[in-house]
Protein backbone atom coordinates (compact mmCIF):
# COMPACT_ATOMS: atom_id res chain seq x y z
CA UNK A 1 0.00 0.00 0.00
CA UNK A 2 1.15 3.51 -0.46
CA UNK A 3 2.45 5.14 2.28
CA UNK A 4 0.49 8.38 2.45
CA UNK A 5 2.03 12.11 2.89
CA UNK A 6 0.36 14.39 4.91
CA UNK A 7 -1.13 17.23 3.40
CA UNK A 8 -0.01 19.69 6.12
CA UNK A 9 2.87 20.87 4.71
CA UNK A 10 6.78 21.85 5.80
CA UNK A 11 5.51 24.53 8.68
CA UNK A 12 3.66 21.87 10.33
CA UNK A 13 6.77 20.57 12.33
CA UNK A 14 7.05 19.78 16.62
CA UNK A 15 7.42 22.66 18.37
CA UNK A 16 5.80 25.54 20.53
CA UNK A 17 4.68 28.35 19.23
CA UNK A 18 2.14 31.73 19.63
CA UNK A 19 2.07 32.80 23.64
CA UNK A 20 3.85 30.22 25.22
CA UNK A 21 5.85 32.13 27.82
CA UNK A 22 3.50 30.44 30.70
CA UNK A 23 3.67 27.35 29.12
CA UNK A 24 1.50 26.04 25.90
CA UNK A 25 -2.11 25.59 26.90
CA UNK A 26 -3.57 23.20 23.45
CA UNK A 27 -1.78 20.24 21.57
CA UNK A 28 -1.83 20.55 18.03
CA UNK A 29 -1.22 17.23 15.67
CA UNK A 30 -2.17 15.24 13.06
CA UNK A 31 -3.60 11.70 14.07
CA UNK A 32 -2.50 8.59 11.89
CA UNK A 33 -6.03 7.45 10.77
CA UNK A 34 -5.73 4.33 8.51
CA UNK A 35 -9.22 4.43 7.98
CA UNK A 36 -11.99 6.57 7.68
CA UNK A 37 -15.40 5.58 6.24
CA UNK A 38 -18.43 7.56 6.59
CA UNK A 39 -21.62 5.01 6.17
CA UNK A 40 -24.79 6.24 5.43
CA UNK A 41 -28.58 4.39 5.95
CA UNK A 42 -31.31 4.27 4.15
CA UNK A 43 -34.90 6.12 5.45
CA UNK A 44 -35.80 3.54 8.00
CA UNK A 45 -33.10 1.51 8.40
CA UNK A 46 -30.82 3.83 10.71
CA UNK A 47 -31.43 1.80 13.60
CA UNK A 48 -30.50 -1.42 11.89
CA UNK A 49 -27.22 0.38 10.12
CA UNK A 50 -26.44 1.79 14.32
CA UNK A 51 -26.41 -1.91 15.07
CA UNK A 52 -24.74 -3.15 12.63
CA UNK A 53 -22.17 -0.38 12.85
CA UNK A 54 -22.41 -1.12 16.44
CA UNK A 55 -21.81 -5.08 15.92
CA UNK A 56 -18.73 -4.98 13.45
CA UNK A 57 -16.48 -2.57 15.66
CA UNK A 58 -17.70 -3.27 18.62
CA UNK A 59 -18.77 -0.04 19.77
CA UNK A 60 -21.74 1.08 22.32
CA UNK A 61 -23.08 3.04 19.43
CA UNK A 62 -26.80 4.01 19.22
CA UNK A 63 -28.61 5.76 16.32
CA UNK A 64 -29.61 10.00 17.02
CA UNK A 65 -27.96 13.31 16.51
CA UNK A 66 -24.80 13.32 17.96
CA UNK A 67 -24.42 10.53 19.29
CA UNK A 68 -20.93 8.58 19.41
CA UNK A 69 -18.48 6.18 20.77
CA UNK A 70 -14.88 4.53 20.84
CA UNK A 71 -13.48 1.26 21.49
CA UNK A 72 -10.29 0.36 23.30
CA UNK A 73 -8.22 -0.62 20.01
CA UNK A 74 -8.78 2.91 18.86
CA UNK A 75 -12.07 2.62 16.60
CA UNK A 76 -14.35 5.26 17.20
CA UNK A 77 -17.95 6.76 15.38
CA UNK A 78 -19.85 9.27 15.69
CA UNK A 79 -23.40 10.65 14.07
CA UNK A 80 -22.96 13.38 11.56
CA UNK A 81 -26.71 13.47 9.65
CA UNK A 82 -29.70 11.61 9.37
CA UNK A 83 -28.85 8.28 9.21
CA UNK A 84 -25.24 8.81 8.79
CA UNK A 85 -22.13 8.12 10.94
CA UNK A 86 -18.61 8.59 10.33
CA UNK A 87 -16.42 5.89 11.37
CA UNK A 88 -12.31 5.87 12.21
CA UNK A 89 -9.86 3.47 13.02
CA UNK A 90 -5.80 2.39 13.03
CA UNK A 91 -6.58 -0.31 10.10
CA UNK A 92 -6.92 0.19 6.54
CA UNK A 93 -9.20 -2.58 6.20
CA UNK A 94 -12.29 -0.98 7.95
CA UNK A 95 -14.27 0.07 5.28
CA UNK A 96 -13.40 -3.61 3.90
CA UNK A 97 -14.95 -4.61 6.90
CA UNK A 98 -18.02 -2.22 7.58
CA UNK A 99 -18.84 -2.90 3.79
CA UNK A 100 -18.71 -6.51 5.19
CA UNK A 101 -21.08 -5.93 7.80
CA UNK A 102 -23.52 -3.35 5.92
CA UNK A 103 -25.69 -5.38 3.44
CA UNK A 104 -26.92 -3.15 0.56
CA UNK A 105 -30.32 -3.42 1.76
CA UNK A 106 -29.28 -0.98 4.93
CA UNK A 107 -27.32 1.52 3.75
CA UNK A 108 -23.89 2.18 2.05
CA UNK A 109 -20.31 2.46 2.89
CA UNK A 110 -18.22 4.75 1.24
CA UNK A 111 -14.27 4.79 1.87
CA UNK A 112 -12.90 8.33 2.82
CA UNK A 113 -9.44 6.94 3.87
CA UNK A 114 -7.35 9.69 1.42
CA UNK A 115 -10.03 11.87 1.55
CA UNK A 116 -9.68 13.08 4.90
CA UNK A 117 -7.06 14.59 7.86
CA UNK A 118 -7.74 14.38 11.22
CA UNK A 119 -5.92 16.99 13.54
CA UNK A 120 -6.48 16.52 17.36
CA UNK A 121 -6.72 19.47 19.73
CA UNK A 122 -6.20 19.05 23.62
CA UNK A 123 -5.36 21.02 26.48
CA UNK A 124 -6.91 23.40 28.87
CA UNK A 125 -7.95 25.80 26.62
CA UNK A 126 -9.26 23.43 23.50
CA UNK A 127 -12.77 24.41 23.53
CA UNK A 128 -11.72 28.01 23.96
CA UNK A 129 -9.59 27.75 20.75
CA UNK A 130 -12.55 26.27 18.87
CA UNK A 131 -15.09 28.37 19.97
CA UNK A 132 -13.45 31.09 18.04
CA UNK A 133 -13.93 29.35 14.78
CA UNK A 134 -17.08 27.50 15.11
CA UNK A 135 -20.74 28.95 16.81
CA UNK A 136 -21.30 25.83 18.37
CA UNK A 137 -21.76 25.26 22.12
CA UNK A 138 -18.39 23.24 23.55
CA UNK A 139 -19.06 22.97 26.94
CA UNK A 140 -18.95 19.14 27.98
CA UNK A 141 -22.83 19.38 28.98
CA UNK A 142 -23.70 20.15 25.71
CA UNK A 143 -21.00 18.38 23.86
CA UNK A 144 -20.03 15.03 25.87
CA UNK A 145 -17.03 12.75 25.09
CA UNK A 146 -17.37 10.68 22.44
CA UNK A 147 -20.22 12.76 20.81
CA UNK A 148 -19.86 14.69 17.40
CA UNK A 149 -21.53 16.77 14.90
CA UNK A 150 -20.87 18.00 11.19
CA UNK A 151 -19.98 21.58 10.86
CA UNK A 152 -18.47 23.97 8.86
CA UNK A 153 -15.51 26.98 8.98
CA UNK A 154 -16.50 29.37 6.39
CA UNK A 155 -16.47 27.10 3.50
CA UNK A 156 -14.69 24.04 4.69
CA UNK A 157 -16.68 21.26 6.13
CA UNK A 158 -14.91 19.80 9.62
CA UNK A 159 -16.46 16.80 11.52
CA UNK A 160 -15.47 17.19 14.84
CA UNK A 161 -15.82 14.32 18.04
CA UNK A 162 -14.98 14.79 21.48
CA UNK A 163 -12.77 12.09 22.31
CA UNK A 164 -12.02 13.43 26.24
CA UNK A 165 -13.18 16.00 28.64
CA UNK A 166 -9.97 18.41 26.82
CA UNK A 167 -9.75 16.53 23.54
CA UNK A 168 -10.96 17.49 20.33
CA UNK A 169 -10.50 15.34 17.04
CA UNK A 170 -11.27 17.43 13.82
CA UNK A 171 -11.80 15.91 10.20
CA UNK A 172 -11.10 17.90 7.40
CA UNK A 173 -11.39 17.48 3.45
CA UNK A 174 -7.54 16.56 2.79
CA UNK A 175 -7.58 19.24 0.39
CA UNK A 176 -8.63 21.91 2.66
CA UNK A 177 -6.52 20.10 5.75
CA UNK A 178 -3.26 22.71 5.20
CA UNK A 179 -5.02 26.04 5.02
CA UNK A 180 -7.65 24.70 8.20
CA UNK A 181 -4.63 23.75 10.16
CA UNK A 182 -3.13 27.05 9.48
CA UNK A 183 -6.41 28.57 10.70
CA UNK A 184 -6.21 26.42 13.50
CA UNK A 185 -2.76 27.25 14.59
CA UNK A 186 -3.81 30.82 14.37
CA UNK A 187 -6.87 30.61 16.66
CA UNK A 188 -4.21 29.04 19.44
CA UNK A 189 -1.81 31.53 19.47
CA UNK A 190 -2.81 33.35 22.34
CA UNK A 191 -2.64 30.67 24.62
CA UNK A 192 0.28 29.22 23.14
CA UNK A 193 0.19 25.44 21.53
CA UNK A 194 2.49 22.96 21.03
CA UNK A 195 2.29 20.84 17.39
CA UNK A 196 3.49 16.84 17.87
CA UNK B 1 -30.40 34.68 12.13
CA UNK B 2 -30.32 31.27 13.52
CA UNK B 3 -31.74 27.94 11.85
CA UNK B 4 -33.12 25.38 14.09
CA UNK B 5 -32.21 22.28 11.91
CA UNK B 6 -34.33 19.52 12.90
CA UNK B 7 -30.88 16.92 13.08
CA UNK B 8 -28.34 19.56 14.53
CA UNK B 9 -30.43 22.18 16.89
CA UNK B 10 -29.59 25.88 16.24
CA UNK B 11 -27.21 26.37 14.01
CA UNK B 12 -25.57 29.60 12.40
CA UNK B 13 -27.36 30.75 8.89
CA UNK B 14 -23.31 30.23 7.51
CA UNK B 15 -24.16 26.65 7.26
CA UNK B 16 -26.83 26.89 5.46
CA UNK B 17 -27.72 27.32 1.55
CA UNK B 18 -30.78 28.83 0.40
CA UNK B 19 -32.77 26.25 -2.16
CA UNK B 20 -35.43 28.44 -3.45
CA UNK B 21 -39.22 28.57 -2.72
CA UNK B 22 -41.24 26.19 -1.69
CA UNK B 23 -44.66 27.27 -2.86
CA UNK B 24 -44.52 26.36 -6.44
CA UNK B 25 -45.86 23.23 -8.07
CA UNK B 26 -44.85 21.69 -10.57
CA UNK B 27 -46.90 21.41 -13.57
CA UNK B 28 -47.65 18.21 -14.99
CA UNK B 29 -44.58 17.04 -16.83
CA UNK B 30 -46.71 15.89 -19.88
CA UNK B 31 -48.18 19.39 -19.91
CA UNK B 32 -47.55 21.73 -22.70
CA UNK B 33 -48.96 25.04 -21.61
CA UNK B 34 -46.57 27.23 -21.76
CA UNK B 35 -47.73 29.88 -19.06
CA UNK B 36 -47.67 27.12 -16.21
CA UNK B 37 -44.14 26.66 -16.91
CA UNK B 38 -42.88 29.73 -16.98
CA UNK B 39 -44.83 30.60 -13.90
CA UNK B 40 -43.64 27.15 -12.31
CA UNK B 41 -39.45 28.27 -13.52
CA UNK B 42 -39.26 32.28 -13.66
CA UNK B 43 -42.27 34.10 -11.57
CA UNK B 44 -42.43 34.74 -7.72
CA UNK B 45 -44.59 36.50 -5.91
CA UNK B 46 -41.93 37.92 -3.32
CA UNK B 47 -44.11 38.20 -0.53
CA UNK B 48 -43.35 40.64 2.23
CA UNK B 49 -44.05 38.30 5.44
CA UNK B 50 -44.27 34.96 5.89
CA UNK B 51 -42.93 32.84 3.13
CA UNK B 52 -42.07 28.82 2.47
CA UNK B 53 -38.35 28.08 1.77
CA UNK B 54 -35.84 25.42 0.80
CA UNK B 55 -32.94 25.74 2.44
CA UNK B 56 -30.22 23.17 3.38
CA UNK B 57 -27.95 22.57 6.08
CA UNK B 58 -25.04 22.31 3.40
CA UNK B 59 -22.13 22.75 6.29
CA UNK B 60 -24.19 20.28 8.72
CA UNK B 61 -26.03 17.26 8.44
CA UNK B 62 -26.70 18.31 4.83
CA UNK B 63 -30.61 17.55 5.31
CA UNK B 64 -32.84 19.59 2.89
CA UNK B 65 -35.01 21.35 4.82
CA UNK B 66 -38.22 23.69 4.71
CA UNK B 67 -38.21 26.92 6.28
CA UNK B 68 -41.36 29.19 7.25
CA UNK B 69 -39.59 32.57 7.51
CA UNK B 70 -40.57 35.99 7.26
CA UNK B 71 -39.04 37.84 5.08
CA UNK B 72 -39.60 41.50 6.75
CA UNK B 73 -38.42 40.20 10.10
CA UNK B 74 -36.24 37.21 9.28
CA UNK B 75 -38.15 35.62 11.83
CA UNK B 76 -38.29 31.40 11.70
CA UNK B 77 -41.50 30.25 12.44
CA UNK B 78 -40.79 26.57 11.80
CA UNK B 79 -38.28 24.11 9.98
CA UNK B 80 -38.93 20.67 8.92
CA UNK B 81 -37.57 17.89 6.72
CA UNK B 82 -38.53 18.00 3.11
CA UNK B 83 -39.40 14.62 3.52
CA UNK B 84 -42.69 13.91 3.88
CA UNK B 85 -42.86 17.94 4.21
CA UNK B 86 -42.41 19.08 0.23
CA UNK B 87 -45.39 20.27 -2.05
CA UNK B 88 -46.56 17.56 -3.93
CA UNK B 89 -44.62 17.14 -7.33
CA UNK B 90 -41.94 18.92 -6.42
CA UNK B 91 -38.88 19.00 -4.32
CA UNK B 92 -35.77 21.00 -3.12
Amino acid sequence: MVERASPLGSDFRPGSYGDFANGAEVTILELDRAGIVEATAWPGQEKALCEALAGACNLRLSAGSGNGAANREGVCAFNIGPGRFLVSGPRETLAGQLESAVPDTIGTVTDLSHGRTVLGIEGPKAEWVLAKLFALDFASAAFPVHSGCATAHHEIAVQIQRRGEKRFELYVSRSFARSFANTLRRAAEDVGYTIK
Amino acid sequence: MLIDCPHCGPRDLAEFSYQGDATRTRPDPASTDTQAWLDYVYNRPNPAGRHREYWQHTGGCRAHLVVERDTLTHEIHAVAPVRGNAKSGDAA
